[in-house]
């Protein structure tokens, strides 16, 4: 099992870490919410809970809590420029469909 | 496919719902957006990766362009080319006549005394032209975000009266922009800057922007700002800065003649070269070709530029000294100094304002962008992107608001330079006898005499119980919001009878004015006593006269004799007389004889009154 990221999504990363001036790494995650069933949850994360799962990549850390898991594994975690839009972006094996955003997905 | 930013723990918003908000720096010159993105407040470019929009809006018969293409038209088509609106925000046509020898704009009046625009799409108001560039800034910030916005904060000059602030907010909903919240520019300075991360202390925030220049004065306390005053010019700016380099110019050259609008443009565009050249070098050749075929060529040199622009800092700096001042400190109290505003690249203004305030100005965030930076961030808070942020800003308000009491007089309930949002209550009461109603008149300045300040709005509380004068109690409460806008309300305790008026003034205030205001108190600080003392003893007297005139009505057929009338009568007429004079302790002892020589019949009055009341009924009852 594992959630990897690119090195464009680990560049970004680290700078808005820095940026921020504390942080352990991100916290990725899936919540029951959304036009399609599932939405995507990236965060800034201060410290470990209960049961999170770290992965190390391209030297960030990414956290991810044990129930969110199993949507995410083999996600890799991108960092997209879109016209002037730019942001992370989920590549998930696991989503079988996606609402028309892209935001929310379902297995 | 959504790209997806970083948010606080816990503080990820469901599909769909993100918090986007922006901060607008809508300057008199150029505007900017922001947006916190992951954490980081940053400036949102344009397709060509540029960070300022030019303000300045084209008009021509089906078409409106808004930004550096209407700017760079604005040469060979300066009526139609709306520059340096924000001048113009919420002002009175009459208020114009000192600006309009520098607008070449054709303006007329319309209704409701809003100037107007002539342009070739017609008539245009300052709201609308401001509404335009906002627009431009939405459009900006929601392709770059790609959503709807949830709300916005826009930046207003420190000094901008409720007038102004109230255009700000009308044109930022013709450009369908939802305001979270307007700013004081300098106060976003210091966000920017996260002053509020630093130790406590005391901080200037020098801004010496296109149109404006503002001077705040905030003091840090536990992470909390908290501005304790401000101060400026809104009539003094770069833009004054290039139009003192364009005279100097037109002095080299000799010109004699008027100048049209097409030649001033030219001027003032190669002087404003000039100058953002020499913040570099240390002169710099100018050459003119008009349009006309007219040329001159020449060479500025830095300090000729020095001399130029002097005069106009040393202005700015006797604004910073009144506000130091106002702000009840001194300079040494002053731990920094934050430079906001294009023109504070002029090393020779850092040299002069670093000299005022004996400390190294702080430069090192672009003083384009400082301001919109810091409004975004604030914008953020607002929307609820960060849980546990405990960031307080304060603004005060620029003069003093009260109320009209009997004879003219004053009633201060919020002093100047009061922290906003602020709500204060007193108590007042009726000043006759079966009194049901009173007409509220809210005004604004410094003087003790209504006539001397500057009426807001006038409102009445109707149809509470008559009751004998002084018995009801009426609360009055003052409310003024986060925006600055001023919220009056009265109440009749007893029955809770009340009124209450929004205050949004129909004209606007300059600081020219605000100035003259508070130099006119200072300046009439005896006679206003004085004028206070008179009318405080001419309301007395009144209050004297007509008690006397009631009773004597009612009752002194039964009380008095002849004689006894005759004196009361000509102590009455000799009140009247001293009264009308104008000498205030004349009236005071005049007033006092006759209350003295009337106390015989108050006392017989009582006893008639007491004998009637107990008539008909025994002791006894009297006892329990």
């Amino acid at each position: 099992m594992a959630v990897t990221l690119t090195q464009a999504a680990a560049d970004r990363v680290e700078q808005f870490l820095s940026n921020r001036g504390k942080g352990i790494g991100i916290k990725l995650g899936v919540k029951t919410t959304g036009c399609s069933g599932m939405a995507y949850v990236v965060e800034f994360a201060d410290q470990l809970e209960e049961g999170d799962v770290v992965f190390e990549d391209h030297g960030v850390k990414l956290i991810v809590d044990a129930k969110s898991l199993v949507y995410l594994d083999g996600t890799e975690l991108d960092f997209a420029k879109e016209g002037l839009n730019e942001g992370f972006k989920f590549n998930n094996p696991n989503a079988k469909a996606e609402c028309g955003c892209g935001e929310s997905f379902t297995v | 496919m959504a790209l997806l930013q970083i948010s606080e723990p816990g503080a990820s918003s469901a599909p769909h719902q993100h918090r986007l908000a922006i901060g607008i720096d809508l300057g008199t010159t150029h505007s900017l957006v922001a947006s916190v993105r992951s954490g980081r407040a940053e400036i949102l470019l344009d397709e060509s990766g540029r960070a300022m929009l030019p303000s300045v809006v084209q008009y021509s018969d089906n078409n409106i362009v808004v930004g550096q293409a209407a700017l760079d038209a604005a040469t060979e088509d300066p009526l139609n080319s709306i520059q340096s609106v924000k001048r113009l925000m919420g002002r009175a046509s009459d208020e114009l006549k000192t600006l309009s020898g520098r607008l070449p704009y054709q303006m007329s009046e319309a209704e409701a005394g809003v100037p107007l625009i002539h342009t070739a799409a017609g008539e245009v108001s300052a709201i609308q032209v401001s509404a335009e560039i906002l627009k431009q800034l939405r459009l900006r910030a929601e392709d770059t975000l790609g959503g709807e916005l949830l709300g916005a904060v826009i930046t207003v000059p420190a000094y901008f009266d409720d007038a102004q602030r109230q255009a700000t907010k009308d044109a930022a909903r013709l450009a369908g922009i939802k305001i979270l919240r307007l700013l004081n520019e300098p106060t976003a300075a210091a966000v920017a800057y996260g002053l509020d991360h630093d130790a406590e202390g005391i901080h200037a925030i020098y801004d010496l922007g296109g149109g404006t220049f503002d001077i705040s004065i905030l003091r840090l306390q536990r992470g909390v700002f908290e501005v304790m005053a401000t101060g400026g010019d809104s009539a003094l700016g770069g833009d004054d800065l290039d139009r003192a380099i364009a005279a100097w110019i037109v002095q080299q050259m000799q010109r004699t003649s008027a100048l049209d609008a097409v030649t001033e443009r030219h001027l003032t565009q190669a002087a404003r070269q000039a100058k953002e050249a020499l913040s570099t070098q240390v002169e710099v050749e100018i050459s003119i070709h008009l349009p006309a075929g007219e040329s001159w060529r020449g060479t500025l040199d830095q300090p000729t530029l020095r001399s130029l622009i002097e005069p106009l800092i040393r202005k700015t700096l006797s604004s910073c000294r009144r506000t130091v001042r106002d702000a009840g400190i001194r300079i040494d109290d002053i731990h920094d100094v934050v430079m906001v505003g294009g023109s504070t690249r002029s090393p020779d203004v850092r040299e002069w304002v670093g000299e005022f305030f004996k400390t190294e100005p702080l430069v090192s965030i672009d003083p384009d962008q400082v301001v919109a930076i810091g409004a975004a961030i604030q914008a953020d808070i607002l929307v609820g992107n960060k849980p546990d942020s405990d960031m307080l800003l304060l603004d005060v308000t620029p003069l003093s608001l009260g109320l009209e009491t009997m004879g003219g007089l004053v009633e201060r309930i919020i002093p100047r330079n009061t922290t906003i949002p602020v709500a204060r209550a007193q108590q007042f009461t009726t000043y006759k006898d079966g009194q049901t109603g009173l007409s509220l008149q809210v005004v604004q300045g410094e003087r003790d005499l209504v006539s001397d300040c500057r009426s807001l709005a006038r409102f009445s509380l109707k149809g509470f119980p008559a009751m004998v004068a002084g018995a009801a109690r009426i609360q009055v409460k003052f409310e003024v919001d986060a925006d600055g806008l001023l919220h009056v309300s009265a109440e009749e305790l007893a029955s809770g009878v009340s009124a209450s008026i929004e205050v949004k003034p129909s004209y606007g205030l300059g600081d020219g004015e605000i100035e003259r205001m508070l130099r006119d108190s200072i300046d009439h600080a005896g006679e206003d006593m004085q004028a206070r003392k008179l009318r405080g003893q001419q309301v007395e007297a009144d209050r004297v006269i007509e008690a006397l005139q009631a009773a004597l009505k009612a009752d002194a057929d039964q009380l008095l004799n002849p004689q006894e009338l005759e004196l009361l009568q000509k102590e009455l007429q000799n009140l009247l007389e001293v009264r009308a004079n104008g000498d205030a302790e004349a009236i005071q002892a005049a007033s006092k004889q006759l209350e003295k020589a009337a106390g015989f019949y108050v006392q017989r009055r009582m006893d008639n009154s007491v004998r009637k009341a107990m008539a008909g009924h025994k002791l006894d009852e009297f006892e329990n």
